[in-house]
């Protein structure tokens, strides 16, 4: 009988599943192996040759080129981790509901509510499908938020600056669907009244770091100083998760000018230097979102395990 | 081959969309019919209306505009008799619906800019601007910044896309005559009869007329230019310097040079804020390859945190910053200041 030695492990840690074994999926493997609390047990992919599937196996995890359906007839991981893109994610995610299996989508698919860890875990942890927006998203929102606590904001807008190389196909081909995640998620859960988003690709060699700026609009008499302070804390929340994420200079705060549309706005810059777990550390924009992935599927493990306990 | 069996090349009025830079983006209605209205006269063939940033340009990062765009677009429309109106786009910055509304207005060009090793992420704005009926124009922008065949192959990205004219555009007037040449020769060798090329130059080195001369030696088709150098940087292409220089070399434009050269100076300067000037900062900014949209941010910067301006300019250039990228300029400044 092995239904002890099953029934020890899960209530040590919850189990996962990776879908998708590019990039993205093989940066987030390396990220829950050191979990405390999630055991990365199963890596799927759809092409035998990729050399991300050779990596699962190499640190223990069983591999598999057959696609999810195989996976779930054979396993049932506590969460799936999907990093393949939003139309796959689509045809997934009904399938991981029928079963009970939390989804965090690390796509651009946007089915489930829009998760910030710094901002808004605590209220989705027994959702059955979360979205992580986009690296922008992750990267600024929670500056958005810590503004938004403070004074009104009535407009936000963030740019966005990532290394051309971590730029994949899916966001080139489509990078209105960027902008537009982007900006919701500053509206939705940075708490902007308007939220806008720009992003730019530059092919520097070496490559950049991944910078975000934040601009969000203050009413005239804002306590600039209990913004400043809110910026800073919620910036050392996001480090906590994303070690490499840090502000590159104090918010700079300025009165309204003709071109500022009449509004007053704090100005915040942010650096986001990648951990290297798989991908180069100037893809800050890509460990971002396996940061946060690790995040979130933490936040669920936690629950999963309390409530086996 | 000519460009039409009138016209030996097509010419670009840029002046109601580069000049929106220098500007700060505070055209009004009045502007545009006062600028289309002679320029139109005049025979200018296209007039691009826009944000200086492209569509959806106006916000915090750019400068907010004084009259949203669509509406000096739609007053261009009306008020041109015979121009088209073209409007510029950067996908990452604008979206398609903005394309939608622009053509919903009346513009019948659509120019779509991305920096020069980007292309790929305007494919999905060339389709949809081919599917609108507009015609189309791609901007490869900083394009000193690689050479002849690095530029030819994302040209082709964009032809594929359903781009009808590739521009070489020199966003840093860092062009020098031949390598304008070079380039314009590797893009009409690539792009064959899929797609015409143009170029697009700026005076940050004083080479405007010069290196749109030789682009069109070399087989460029359309040429942009500003009014009295109404634009970003040093200004462009003045248009009525160019067009006196083509008439005087048999070059066809179609556009009237003393009516231009009134337009420049009764219609256009009055409106600007100031002349284009080859000063300092602009001429640093030629000299160290940096965006030429950079400048009044650097000079507000600059007298805000009491650093030099030309020093923000050399860090943008170290940088390898790339158009869209005015934030760092503040962050460089910031950073100037805590040096000191």
């Amino acid at each position: 009988m092995s239904a002890p030695r099953e029934e020890r492990e899960t209530v040590t840690k919850a189990t996962a599943a990776i879908v998708g074994s590019g990039n993205i999926g093989t940066d987030l493997m390396y990220k829950l192996l050191r979990s405390d609390v999630i055991e990365p047990r199963w890596m799927v992919g759809i092409d035998p040759g990729s050399p991300g599937l050779k990596r699962a196996e190499e640190a223990g995890l069983t591999a598999s080129s057959e696609g999810v359906g195989r996976l779930l007839g054979a396993a049932r991981p506590d969460i799936v981790f999907e990093a393949t893109s939003a139309y796959v994610h689509k045809e997934n995610a009904p399938k991981y509901r029928e079963l009970g299996i939390q989804a965090v989508d690390l796509t651009p698919a946007a089915l489930g509510p829009a998760v910030v860890p710094a901002v808004n875990l605590g209220a989705h942890l027994d959702a059955p499908n979360v979205s992580l927006i986009t690296c922008g998203g992750q990267a600024t929102i929670p500056i958005v938020h810590a503004v938004s606590r403070i004074a009104e904001v009535e407009y936000a807008e963030i740019v966005a600056s990532v290394a051309s190389p971590s730029a994949g196909p899916g966001t080139r081909a489509n990078i209105d669907e960027f902008t537009r995640t982007t900006a919701r998620g500053i509206e939705t859960i940075g708490g902007a009244r308007r939220g806008k988003a720009i992003i730019i690709l530059n092919p520097a060699e070496p490559p950049m770091l991944m910078q975000d700026t934040v601009f969000c609009s203050i009413p005239p008499g804002a306590d600039r100083d209990a913004i400043a302070v809110s910026i800073k804390e919620v910036a050392a929340q996001v480090a906590a998760y994303v070690p490499g994420y840090r502000l590159r200079a104090e918010p700079q705060f300025d009165d309204p000018t003709q071109v500022s549309g009449g509004l007053a706005r704090v100005a915040v810059f942010i650096e986001v230097e990648g951990a290297g777990d798989f991908l180069p550390p100037y893809s800050g924009n890509l460990d971002i979102m396996t940061a946060a992935a690790t995040k979130v599927g933490e936040g669920f493990a936690r629950r999963i395990l309390s409530e086996r306990s | 081959m000519p460009y039409s069996a009138g016209l030996d090349i097509r010419v670009t009025d840029s002046s109601l969309r580069d000049g929106s830079h220098a500007k700060r983006h505070q055209f009004t209605v009045e502007h545009v019919q006062s600028i289309v209205a002679a320029l139109d006269d005049a025979g200018v063939p296209v007039i691009e209306v826009t944000h200086g940033d492209g569509l959806g340009g106006s916000s915090f990062n750019y400068g907010f505009s004084h009259t949203p765009e669509q509406e000096l677009i739609k007053a261009a429309v009306k008020t041109a008799r015979n121009a088209k109106i073209a409007f510029l786009m950067l996908p990452g910055v604008g979206l398609q619906d903005d394309i939608r509304e622009a053509a919903d207005n009346g513009a019948s060009i659509c120019r779509i800019a991305t920096h020069c090793t980007e292309a790929d992420i305007s494919v999905q704005h060339f389709g949809l601007a081919r599917d609108l009926g507009l015609e189309t124009v791609g901007f490869l922008m900083m394009a000193h910044s690689q050479p002849p065949e690095v530029l030819a192959r994302q040209a082709r990205i964009m032809a594929d896309a359903g781009c009808q004219c590739v521009y070489v555009v020199d966003s840093a007037g860092a062009l020098i005559m031949e390598q304008t040449g070079d380039r314009i020769a590797a893009l009409v060798a690539e792009l064959g009869s899929d797609a015409q090329v143009g170029f697009h130059g700026h005076e940050n080195l004083g080479l405007g007329v010069a290196n749109s001369v030789i682009a069109v030696r070399a087989g460029a088709l359309q040429i942009d230019g500003s009014t009295r150098r109404f634009g970003a940087g040093a200004g462009n292409t003045p248009v009525e310097a160019f067009v006196a220089v083509a008439e005087k070399l048999g070059i066809r434009t179609g556009i009237d040079t003393l009516k231009i050269i009134d337009a420049a100076e009764d219609v256009v300067r009055p409106i600007m804020d100031g002349e284009c000037l080859l000063d300092r900062l602009t001429l640093t900014m030629g000299y160290a390859g940096v965006y030429s949209s950079f400048l009044k941010h650097a000079d507000i910067q600059a007298r805000k945190y009491g650093v030099s301006g030309a020093e923000i300019l050399i860090e943008a250039g170290r940088r390898k910053l790339v158009g869209g990228q005015e934030d760092q300029l503040i962050e460089i400044a910031v950073a100037l200041a805590a040096k000191r």
